[in-house]
């Protein structure tokens, strides 16, 4: 009797566990109700995306600095393979009124206290210091790393970055700066001598000048440290997502385990030897 | 009419004495008549802006939508540099508008040319038109103005608003060489014959016949092409010069708000608005004149 007893507990407790709610949807407790699609985490970046922060304009890849972070975070999250749907999204689309379209969008979004007031921003994944690309016959010219040297050039800069504010404010170029509307027109102004120098932040400095320039050489880095508004990138969340404490959880145990660090030593080319400018 | 003229009456009907302000029967039923109709435009007008402005407010979005687009602190904050930012724009139509004329008016010759010694010219003419016309207008601003320069020409002959106002006077001429040839084929060809048959060379009858005729016909259609041309300088913002819609979307970026946008249109409606209404006069004008 007892042992029939208990035989028919055991069953009830299995048949009980098979009736739970299964663990479909994916995720854990702080994401559970707060994604744009439930079940699945949707990560926008841009189109394209450029190197070295995404590789081969596919970040569901996992290549490139942006592209493992972004793996690394969902992953902490509680998303893997299919349960991450990627979207691409500009900036304009993120900064628009209404529904968004994503979960967090990252691609070197610069973090600012304008932009804080219209979307969220996650805690910072990457600093980036400010590099001045210039090609070689510059620097023969007698172009150096000094502020007074550098002031004298005609500048260039992509226009949706804070490089426009950077130039204005900590170099104060002589003539007026020329602006641009993404990486490869910059160049491309660069290539036709239009502008002398421009101003990228350091990794995609290093890109350009090592694949998509003949002659491009980095004159010189500024600090962070030392620029009025240094470039923290952060990842980009509609206005009082309650995901924002998600991702900064996700992002604060990869700081303090070391994955963020080992992710950019892997992606991001080492910075050591670049003058900084004074 | 002049039956109409001989019987007056005042206002109010009852028939006027000799001498007395004149007021025909058939303008008091005009004069009324454009009265209602003001009446009644002004009434739905008024309506329909009521409308809009109650019902607009009560979409769920409408707070986030006036944040983003219609934020006051930030258009005061940016218009004055937009403002600053326009004089670039005003700068590069100013010589680019009157190059255009001039090179549009020399294509549209050449498209003419009827010895057939000119026959290169006028392939020429057509050739150009075709491509230049075909050619997106921000193609050609890539092309000339990073291309040429990247030939290897040197400061400061590679200046993007040397090669980029080249760019649109190319395009812009293909156009407005379409609108004199059109106004140079309205003009009859007995015209022509008559100024020949009266000893005029081949190009004193087309300076002092037919191109007077032909440029007062066109000039309405070229007011147009002249409006548009002010808004697509701004496309020369794509190879560097930061005018009035660059320094906009510097704005929006830097602030995330829409509102910088906003602005530059104020800006660019301030202008065109006048102009279009200037060519629309002249058109009225010329339908007039046509009538008589």
């Amino acid at each position: 009797m007892f042992h029939k007893l208990k035989l028919s507990f055991y069953l009830f407790i299995a048949l009980l566990a098979l009736s739970m709610p299964n663990n479909i949807l994916a995720g854990n407790a702080c994401t559970n109700g707060n994604l744009v699609n439930p079940g699945v985490l949707t990560i926008a970046s841009g189109n394209p995306g450029y190197a070295p922060w995404v590789l081969d304009n596919a970040i569901e890849k996992g290549k490139g600095f942006e592209a493992a972070v972004a793996h690394e975070v969902a992953k902490r999250m509680g998303f893997s393979g299919n349960q991450i749907k990627w979207v691409s999204a500009s900036f304009d689309q993120s900064i628009q009124p209404g529904v968004k379209n994503f979960d967090f969008n990252l691609q070197q979004f610069s973090i600012s206290a304008d932009r804080e007031k219209v979307v969220d921003f996650s805690i910072p994944y990457y600093t980036a210091n400010m590099a001045v690309l210039v090609r070689k016959h510059t620097i023969e010219k007698g172009a150096k790393a000094t502020l007074t040297s550098v002031r004298k050039l005609v500048w260039g800069a992509v226009a949706n970055t804070t490089g426009m504010p950077f130039i204005k404010t900590v170099i104060t170029p002589t003539t007026s700066i020329l602006l641009y509307d993404d990486n490869a027109d910059a160049v491309g102004a660069l290539k036709a001598k239009q502008i002398d120098a421009a101003v990228f932040d350091l990794p995609t400095a290093l890109f350009i000048s090592a694949v998509q320039m003949d002659d491009g050489v980095i004159l010189g880095q500024f600090p962070a440290a030392d620029s009025t508004n240094p470039d923290h990138f952060g990842m980009l969340l509609s206005e009082g997502s309650p995901l924002r404490a998600c991702v900064n959880e996700a992002l604060s145990s990869m700081k303090s385990d070391g994955k963020l660090a080992k992710i950019e030593a892997q992606w991001l080319q080492n910075s050591t030897g670049i003058p900084v400018i004074k | 009419m002049s039956a109409e003229k001989s019987s007056t009456y005042h206002k109010n009907g009852t028939p006027l004495p000799a001498g007395v302000p004149q007021i025909s029967r058939r303008q008091i039923y005009e004069n009324r008549a454009k009265r209602r109709s003001i009446i009644t435009a002004s009434l739905s007008t008024v309506f329909v802006i009521l409308l809009l402005s109650f019902l607009i407010p009560l979409t769920p979005g409408w707070e986030e939508v006036k944040k983003s687009f219609f934020d006051w602190n930030i258009l005061v904050k940016v218009f004055p540099a937009l403002l600053e930012a326009f004089l670039v724009d005003i700068m590069i139509f100013a010589w680019s508008s009157v190059a255009i004329a001039i090179l549009g008016l020399v294509i549209a010759i050449c498209r003419n040319a009827s010895s057939p010694a000119f026959y290169p010219l006028r392939l020429f003419g057509t050739i150009y038109t075709d491509v230049f016309r075909g050619v997106p207008v921000i193609l050609a601003i890539y092309l000339i103005g990073f291309g040429i320069p990247g030939l290897g020409l040197d400061r400061p002959w590679n200046n993007p608003y040397i090669w980029g106002s080249l760019a649109l006077i190319l395009s812009y001429s293909a156009y407005v060489a379409e609108v004199y040839r059109a106004g140079i084929e309205s003009i009859h060809k007995s015209q022509k014959a008559a100024a020949l048959s009266l000893g005029l060379s081949q190009m004193d009858t087309m300076r002092y016949v037919i191109l007077p005729q032909a440029i007062r016909r066109v000039v309405p259609a070229m007011m147009n092409n002249f409006i548009s041309l002010q808004k697509d300088v701004a496309l020369l913002s794509f190879i560097g010069p930061v005018e009035l819609l660059r320094q906009a979307g510097v704005y929006k970026s830097l602030l995330a708000n829409f509102t910088p946008y906003v602005g530059a249109a104020i800006i660019f409606l301030s202008v065109t608005i006048p102009a279009t209404r200037f060519a629309d006069h002249l058109i009225q004008k010329q339908n007039k004149q046509r009538s008589q």
